[in-house]
């Protein structure tokens, strides 16, 4: 299993752990990430203005340097995966933005929506499959209370993110129950943490943060585990349970865990 | 040589806006054979009409072109009038420019052209008419009713009044239908079972009536007036002539965890069972799926504490085969799943309930015994919140686009009932409008806001969330106050949208009845024919055409009784002269037009023929014209041409084609 990786820039600074156990886990699971030469940011929330191509372009060039190697392309963070598959439907399904960002690229061959984009979670699920998966567990997580906090990126727009039901999500808790842990189950696991309105209106990102955690701690749930740095940032202001990406615990339960912490504190 | 008059119709200004009338007139008077041309506002009307008659005196005209709207809407309407007026009704043809042409194009003057084109290939056409014939058929006394419910009994109700066989066929073990789950019936308030048992009741003593409850329609064919049915009748494993309704093998089996269909699988029923106390016929069914002794072999408790031994377990399905002259389709709705609204938490608490579902924990016979309580811990609710349009007009693929119609009502009255029997519960609405037309049904909504103190919010709820101590927390809008809602309940009931039976598509397919995209059924006329299906001696009762409460189903039910009537009463019906005929010249006899016939119309028969002086023996196709419907599948499939459809012959055709590439 041999994909095209995009870590995203967030996996560079804040949250490198999140990209150093993804990138562990993988290859104890056999899977080869081959990182795409000359990456850029993918634009955060901003490509998604529908009159401008400028900010799409770095995700056209990313979803282009896969199609090239013929490989799919596997994201880890919950932002980057939903801004790269939404231009990527855009270079498909939209005449304007995608000749014009063809015009502007000057590619051999035109880039029209070809590369299959998933996120790491979905490599796991439909790739590996969540039975293998537990068969390569070595250290189950057995006994924990996870609940899973999936945000809105990963989800919305449901058809468009095909990734799983927008109001009754399973793959993080499948994945949960596939490591050996009990997953929990609580209402507000696809609410908004608050994004980046914790930058202007702290308050408010606060009081959204605390509505998961309460409703997730009320339900018993020991730690939650995401896939985005924003939601791990905004999270852990409220500090009530602890936030993990669900990377470090795949690599716990994998084993390998101890080799990228040294990394990680470095 | 035709002599022929060509009628322009303006429709008002639907057709005249945009097409010239009086040019496609003027150009009519150039094509062959037009004797006559003129345009007129609206030849439909009864002036219209006489214009038509005077014309085909005066010219003595020998077949006629109307151009107005399409074919389905006023062919028989001109054509009575030319027959009037002493013309073969068959020397008629329309040529469509309004849906074909002027409501679909906006340009005059390329509309112009098209329908002048429209017009020529209509005339190329009648150049080729013959008078034709219609034949007879006969027709069959007896009117089959699909569906059980307060549309299908009310139906056969009206039918067998008027001294028509009826039939009743209903899928479950007991007719009642949808009705005979709910509680209280609005405006009035009175109780369902009240009016509907004694309907049940007449229905079934009614001499004229046969009802076949468990048993489903297998297979159609024939046509309006001689239709043949198959019913399967799934086997009860029980004797109905021998089972006195006891209820003894009910009580006795030990198996009781198949989920009560009647209580919306809110409890559980035994393995043999009857869906509720006042069942008719109250003679139980077996549910092998869930029954000891099919699945293992070992118990038969029910055979051996039946007093009547009723008990057969050998029993097989039976199909019975039966003539009809007319079939009324009533076969309902359901609530649609929630599936897909998983922000109402409808699958993770049991205190998120469906109004159809509340009817049945409102009524005495239903799993708490008429008592308001949590079905999670049995407790009495204080705060209960009601969502309205859950799947009702919808703008994505997730639910139903239109308004299901009897919710804002039924929700006023279950807040009305609650209110009333326990005026400690606090009830709110919430609504996206309120719709309550109908005799004394705002008054009735009214009443709820104003004497029963019902809290409504304008507004839709984008979250119901479970809490960790059992209670739910209800995150909508108030649009009239422009603020956000969390308002803790302890019940929420979901309006849920209704759909068609899913059944119906399997109906509608074997009647050739046709379905609309939301699987309701199509009537023949949105406005003037509400009750009949395009097919002829296909009527529709109740749900399956459209939402309606009950008032309107009955009405509806009594108007397709009465056009079902209409064609009973009499005793032969003209049928369609346009049949194939096959020239017994051309014909080779090889079979490939008896085989792609749908209605079985044509057999073979070996006759003598002179083929250009020679005198031979040979084996012909045989239409019979009062099976054939005019399909033309035989005329496209005959290798040697020799078939052709009267009044759409492959000449006339090939000239209306001719006539449009000119």
């Amino acid at each position: 299993m041999k994909y095209s990786y995009y870590p995203g820039c967030t996996l560079r600074t804040k949250a490198v752990d999140l990209d150093l156990y993804a990138r562990a886990s993988a290859k104890a699971l056999g899977i080869e990430l081959e990182e795409i030469e000359e990456w850029q940011c993918c634009g955060g929330v901003y490509p998604l203005g529908t009159d401008e191509i400028g900010s799409k372009l770095s995700s056209v060039r990313a979803l282009n340097a896969a199609k090239e190697k013929g490989q799919a392309l596997v994201t880890m963070c919950s932002a980057c995966h939903h801004v790269i598959k939404r231009v990527n439907d855009d270079m498909k399904n939209v005449d304007d933005i995608r000749t014009r960002a063809n015009n502007y690229m000057e590619l051999d061959e035109p880039y029209t929506g070809e590369t299959e984009v998933l996120h790491f979670l979905e490599v796991l699920r439909d790739k590996v499959g969540f039975d293998t998966l537990k068969e390569k567990v070595t250290n189950p997580l057995t006994g924990k209370k996870i609940g899973a906090y999936y945000g809105c990126l990963l989800l919305r727009p449901s058809k468009l993110l095909s990734f799983d039901d927008p109001e009754n999500p399973t793959i993080i808790e499948d994945f949960i129950r596939a490591i050996g842990a009990e997953p929990v189950i609580y209402p507000y696991r696809n609410e908004c943490c608050g994004g980046y309105i914790s930058l202007k209106e702290k308050e408010m990102a606060e009081s959204m943060c605390d509505k998961i955690m309460d409703s997730a701690e009320g339900f018993g749930a020991e730690m939650l585990i995401t896939a985005c740095p924003l939601c791990m940032y905004n999270l852990n202001k409220s500090g009530k349970l602890p936030v993990y990406y669900f990377t470090e615990l795949l690599a716990e339960a994998l084993g390998v865990r101890g080799e990228c912490k040294e990394e990680v504190q470095a | 040589m035709q002599r022929l008059g060509v009628f322009v119709c303006h429709c008002g200004s639907n057709i005249a806006a945009t097409v010239d009338v009086a040019k496609v007139a003027e150009m009519a008077l150039m094509e062959p054979g037009v004797v006559h041309a003129e345009d007129y506002q609206y030849m439909c009307s009864e002036a219209g009409q006489a214009k038509i008659a005077e014309a085909i005196k005066e010219k003595n005209l020998t077949g006629i072109v109307v151009c107005s709207c399409s074919p389905r809407m006023h062919e028989a309407t001109f054509r009575k009038a030319a027959e009037r007026a002493g013309l073969n009704p068959y020397m008629v043809e329309i040529a469509n420019i309004r849906e074909h042409c002027s409501w679909i194009h906006k340009d005059m003057e390329e509309a112009t052209k098209k329908a002048v084109i429209l017009m020529r290939a209509a005339v190329a056409k009648v150049n080729l008419n013959t008078p034709l014939q219609p034949g007879e058929s006969r027709v069959t006394k007896r009117a089959l009713v699909i569906g059980g419910g307060i549309a299908g009994i009310q139906t056969a109700l009206d039918i067998a009044d008027a001294g028509y066989e009826v039939d009743i066929v209903e899928k479950t073990p007991s007719i009642g239908g949808r009705m005979s789950q709910l509680d209280k019936t609005f405006p009035t308030l009175d109780c369902s079972a009240c009016i509907l048992t004694p309907k049940m009741v007449e229905a079934s003593a009614h001499e004229k009536i046969n009802i076949y409850t468990y048993s489903e329609v297998e297979k159609v064919s024939g046509f309006v007036g001689d239709f043949t049915v198959d019913i399967r009748k799934k086997a009860r494993h029980v004797d109905m002539d021998k089972c006195t309704g006891c209820g003894v093998c009910q009580e006795k089996c030990p198996s009781k965890k198949a989920p009560s269909e009647f209580n919306r699988g809110l409890n559980k029923r035994s393995a043999i069972y009857t869906p509720f106390a006042q069942a008719i016929p109250n003679v139980p069914v077996i549910d092998c799926d869930n029954c000891i002794k099919f699945k293992t072999g070992k118990c038969g408790i029910c055979a051996k504490v039946c007093q009547a031994g009723a008990i057969d377990y050998e029993q097989q399905d039976e199909i019975v085969t039966q003539k009809y002259g007319a079939i009324v389709v009533a076969t309902g709705f359901d609530t649609i799943n929630l599936e897909k609204y998983d922000e109402y938490a409808y699958s993770q608490s049991p205190d998120v309930i469906t109004s159809l579902e509340l009817e049945r924990v409102m009524n005495a016979a239903g799993p708490t015994h008429g008592h308001l309580e949590r079905l999670s811990d049995g407790k009495a609710p204080k705060e209960i919140v009601f969502i309205q349009c859950v799947g009702s007009r919808c703008s994505d693929d997730r639910g139903k686009p239109y308004c299901s119609k009897i919710c804002c009502m039924y929700t006023a009255k279950h807040a009305m009932l609650i209110r009333d029997k326990y005026p400690d519960v606090n009830v709110t609405v919430f609504y996206i409008d309120v719709r309550t037309p109908g005799k004394n049904f705002d008054e009735f909504y009214r009443r709820a806001v104003e004497q029963y103190g019902v809290n409504y919010i304008k507004g839709q709820v984008g979250k119901v969330i479970l809490q960790p101590n059992g209670k739910l927390l209800v995150q909508g809008a108030d649009l009239l106050d422009n603020r956000q809602i969390l308002k803790e309940a302890d019940m929420v009931v979901l309006a849920t949208a209704i759909e068609p039976n899913p059944d119906v598509r399997k109906i509608a397919t074997m009647l050739t009845a046709s379905i609309d995209t939301n699987n309701f059924l199509t009537e023949a006329h949105a406005k003037l024919r509400p009750v009949e299906s395009p097919t002829a001696g296909i009527f529709l009762s109740g749900v399956c055409q459209g939402p309606k409460d009950i008032p309107e189903t009955v009405a509806q039910a009594g108007a397709a009784a009465v056009k079902a009537i209409g064609l009973l009463a009499k005793d032969k019906l003209l049928t369609n002269p346009c049949t194939a005929k096959s020239d017994e010249l051309l014909c080779n006899g090889c079979s490939t037009c008896a085989n792609v016939c749908p209605y079985g119309a044509i057999t073979y028969e070996d006759k003598e023929v002179n083929d250009h002086g020679i005198r031979e023996v040979r084996r012909l196709a045989v239409v019979n014209n009062a099976l054939c419907q005019g399909c033309g599948a035989c005329t496209v499939a005959c290798p040697s041409g020799a078939m052709d459809l009267q009044g759409f012959s492959n000449r006339q055709i090939i000239a209306e084609v001719d006539a449009i590439c000119r």
